[in-house]
C-alpha cells in the first residue's frame, strides 16, 4: 500500500530523482498559471484577478478527493501520508506574515523560486529577502523558541475537530470551495472589465463542478477502512510476527528498555480499570483498547527511539491491541510476553503469592491493597538480575515521512 | 525596406517570439490538485518550497562559518557536525521547482529578463520592497513551519486543523494590507 518505502525499494539516488520531478511539475504548473508574475499574484487582493484562489482551490479539492478516495479504496495510507502537525498560533502568525510579505513582496516561496528562473529580477530580489529573513528566524530563535513551540496540538484533522466522518469533511469542503469559485467568477467580472465580455458561466465548468462534487459523494460513500479493516491488509505481512513470536518481550527486555536513555519508552495498560489501581507499572498509562485510536496520532508525533510496548493480565487484550496499533501504522510497537501476570512471576516473588484463579486475562496473584504503582515492583529494578531472555526490539527509525514542507 | 517588413516570413518571426497565454486557471488547479496527490502517493510527503531554501542557507552558512552552526540549536538540527544540510529531499524538490518553472516558461516563450511592477512604483523601489517582502515571507514561513505550499496546499489538502488556520491568516494577512499598499499595485 502507498506511500512506499522508497528509500528501501529503490536507493536514495533514485528516490531523489522522484522528488526532482515532482519539484519540476509543480514548477511547470505554476508557471503555466502565470504565477511569475508579482502584479498577476497579488491581483488577487485587489479582486480583479482571482487565478491565485482558482487555482490554489481547485487543486487543493481536487487533491483531496484523490487522497480521501485512495485511502477509502486501501490504496494508499493516511497515517504513513506527512499531515503538518498543528501549532496553531505560531502557524497562525506565520500565515498572516506570509501574507503580508505577498502583498509587499509579491510572492510567495514557491512562486519567487519558480519566477526567478523565468528571469524576473523581483522575484531574485524576493528569493534574497527570504534568504535574510530565515537567517533573521535562526539567529532570534532563542527569544521567542517558547512561543514557537506552543499550542502544539500533534496530528490534529477537521474531522476529529468537527467529529463528523472525513468523507463529511471532504464533501462539504469540495461544496463550499466550488460555491467560493463561482463567486470568484462573478468578482472578476465584476471588478475586471477586461473579462466583462465573456459569457458568465460556461458548460465547462458546470461539468468540472458535477464531476468534483460526485467524486466527492463518492467519498463519503465508500468512507475510510476502520482499524478492523486495515488489519486484515496487513494481516499477511503481520500475522506471522505473532505467530512466530518475534513482537512478545520477556520482562527482563521492557526492564532492560525502561532505563535505556536511547528509547523513549510508552507502556500503554489495556486492562480495566480496576486491575489498573490494584497494581501497574510504574509510568505505565492505562488506556482504553476501544480508546486506542485516539493516542494513536500523538504515538505518531513521537520522537525516534520511541518504543510502544502494551500490557494487560494476560497477552489477549494486549495483543488485539497490537494489531490495532500496527493496522494504524505506529511503529516498534511489542507486547509484553505473559503480560502483569508474568510480570509477577519475573519479579514478584516474596512479594505476591500465586492466587489459583482461572480464566485467560484475570490477575492471578494476591494483593492485600490496591497500590496501584506504590507496590514495591511496580517500579522496574535497577539492578540488572542478570535474568536470560532473547532480545527482541529492534528499533525501526521513522518512514522518511517527516519534515513534510518544512523540511 | 518597407516592403521587407510586410512580407510573410517577418511577420511568422514576430508571432514566433512572442509568448504564449497562460493555461486556464481551472486547469491550471486540476494539474496542480494530481501533482499534490501523485507526490502524497508517491511519497507521503506534499509538496514544499521554503524547507529547500532554509537548507540552502543554512548550507553556506555551515560553509562560511561551521562554529557557529554547532552553537544555535536551531541550526545544529540541519547541519551540526558533519551533517549536509543539502541532503534532503526538499532540496531536491526545490531545484525542481526552479527548472520546472525554466522549462515551462521557456517551452511558452515568457522567459525574460525584466522587473515586474505596478505602474506607479521605479524598478528600484521594486527590487527594495521585494526584497523586504522576502523577508517578512522568509520569517513568516519558518514561524509557520511552512510556507503556502508544504501547509497551504499539502496541509490543507490532508485536512490539517493548523493549515486551514494558516491558509485563512494567509488570505486575512493579504487583504488586510492590501488596501494600505494599492499604491504598489495599481
Amino acid at each position: 500500500m502507498a506511500p512506499f518505502p522508497l528509500f528501501d525499494l529503490i536507493g536514495k539516488f533514485a528516490t531523489y530523482v522522484i522528488y526532482l520531478l515532482i519539484g519540476i511539475s509543480f514548477g511547470a504548473v505554476l508557471e503555466m498559471s502565470g504565477f511569475a508574475l508579482s502584479t498577476k499574484l497579488t491581483g488577487q487582493f485587489y479582486m480583479r484577478d482571482q487565478t491565485v484562489f482558482k487555482v490554489m482551490f481547485t487543486g487543493v479539492i481536487v487533491a483531496m478527493v484523490l487522497i480521501f478516495g485512495a485511502t477509502g479504496l486501501g490504496m494508499l495510507d493516511y497515517n504513513r501520508i506527512w499531515v503538518p502537525p498543528t501549532y496553531l498560533w505560531p502557524g497562525t502568525l506565520g500565515g498572516l506574515l506570509i501574507g503580508v510579505g505577498f502583498i509587499i513582496g509579491g510572492f510567495c516561496p514557491g512562486t519567487s523560486v519558480m519566477a526567478a528562473a523565468t528571469g524576473k529580477i523581483d522575484a531574485m530580489f524576493f528569493v534574497g529577502g527570504i534568504l535574510t529573513g530565515i537567517i533573521i528566524f535562526g539567529e532570534s530563535l532563542g527569544f521567542f523558541d517558547h512561543f514557537w513551540n506552543s499550542s502544539y496540538m500533534g496530528r490534529f484533522t477537521l474531522p476529529d475537530l468537527l467529529g463528523v466522518s472525513t468523507g463529511a469533511v471532504v464533501l462539504g469542503t469540495v461544496l463550499v470551495a466550488i460555491l467560493l469559485l463561482w463567486g470568484a467568477d462573478l468578482v472578476e467580472r465584476i471588478y475586471n472589465p477586461a473579462k466583462k465580455r465573456k459569457p458568465d458561466i460556461t458548460p465547462a465548468h458546470f461539468l468540472g463542478a458535477g464531476v468534483l462534487a460526485l467524486l466527492a459523494v463518492g467519498v463519503m460513500v465508500i468512507g475510510q477502512p476502520t482499524a478492523d479493516e486495515l488489519w486484515q491488509r496487513v494481516a499477511p505481512e503481520k500475522e506471522p510476527l505473532l505467530t512466530n513470536r518475534e513482537v512478545q518481550i520477556h520482562p527482563a527486555e521492557l526492564r532492560k528498555l525502561y532505563y535505556d536513555p536511547l528509547v523513549n519508552l510508552v507502556m500503554l495498560d489495556v486492562r480495566d480499570e480496576a486491575d489498573y489501581n490494584i497494581f501497574h507499572l510504574k509510568d505505565a498509562r492505562r488506556v482504553d483498547l476501544d480508546k486506542l485510536e485516539e493516542i494513536v496520532p500523538e504515538l505518531q508525533s513521537a520522537p525516534d527511539g520511541t518504543v510502544v510496548v502494551l500490557m494487560s493480565n494476560d497477552e489477549t487484550w494486549a495483543t488485539e491491541g497490537w494489531k490495532r496499533l500496527v493496522a494504524l501504522g505506529v511503529p516498534n510497537v511489542y507486547i509484553l510476553e505473559g503480560g502483569i501476570n508474568n510480570w509477577l512471576a519475573v519479579y514478584g516473588e516474596g512479594e505476591h503469592e500465586p492466587l489459583a484463579a482461572d480464566g485467560d486475562e484475570t490477575l492471578r496473584y494476591v494483593f492485600h491493597a490496591a497500590l496501584g504503582d506504590m507496590d514495591p515492583v511496580a517500579e522496574p529494578s535497577q539492578h540488572d538480575e542478570g535474568i536470560e531472555y532473547t532480545p527482541k526490539v529492534k528499533i525501526q527509525k521513522k518512514a522518511p515521512t517527516g519534515g513534510g514542507g518544512c523540511g | 525596406m518597407t516592403t521587407l517588413a510586410h512580407t510573410k516570413p517577418v511577420t511568422k518571426v514576430a508571432s514566433r517570439s512572442e509568448p504564449k497565454p497562460y493555461v486556464n486557471p481551472y486547469v491550471g488547479g486540476v494539474l496542480l490538485g494530481i501533482v499534490l496527490f501523485l507526490a502524497f502517493f508517491l511519497t507521503g510527503n506534499g509538496l514544499g518550497a521554503s524547507g529547500g531554501l532554509n537548507r540552502l542557507i543554512i548550507w553556506i552558512i555551515d560553509l562560511v562559518a561551521p562554529q557557529h552552526v554547532d552553537r544555535v540549536s536551531y541550526l545544529i538540527h540541519y547541519a551540526g557536525g558533519d551533517k549536509n544540510a543539502l541532503d534532503h529531499w526538499i532540496v531536491l524538490m526545490t531545484v525542481g521547482i526552479f527548472l520546472g518553472g525554466f522549462l515551462s516558461g521557456w517551452i511558452g516563450r515568457r522567459v525574460k529578463l525584466e522587473t515586474v511592477r505596478g505602474p506607479h512604483i521605479s524598478v528600484r523601489q521594486r527590487w527594495l520592497l521585494a526584497y523586504l517582502g522576502g523577508i517578512v515571507t522568509g520569517f513568516g514561513a519558518r514561524l509557520a513551519r511552512g510556507c503556502t505550499s508544504g501547509q497551504g496546499l499539502s496541509g490543507s489538502s490532508t485536512l490539517s486543523v493548523g493549515s486551514w488556520a494558516f491558509l485563512l491568516a494567509f488570505f486575512a494577512g493579504g487583504y488586510g494590507l492590501a488596501y494600505f499598499v494599492r499604491r504598489l499595485w495599481n
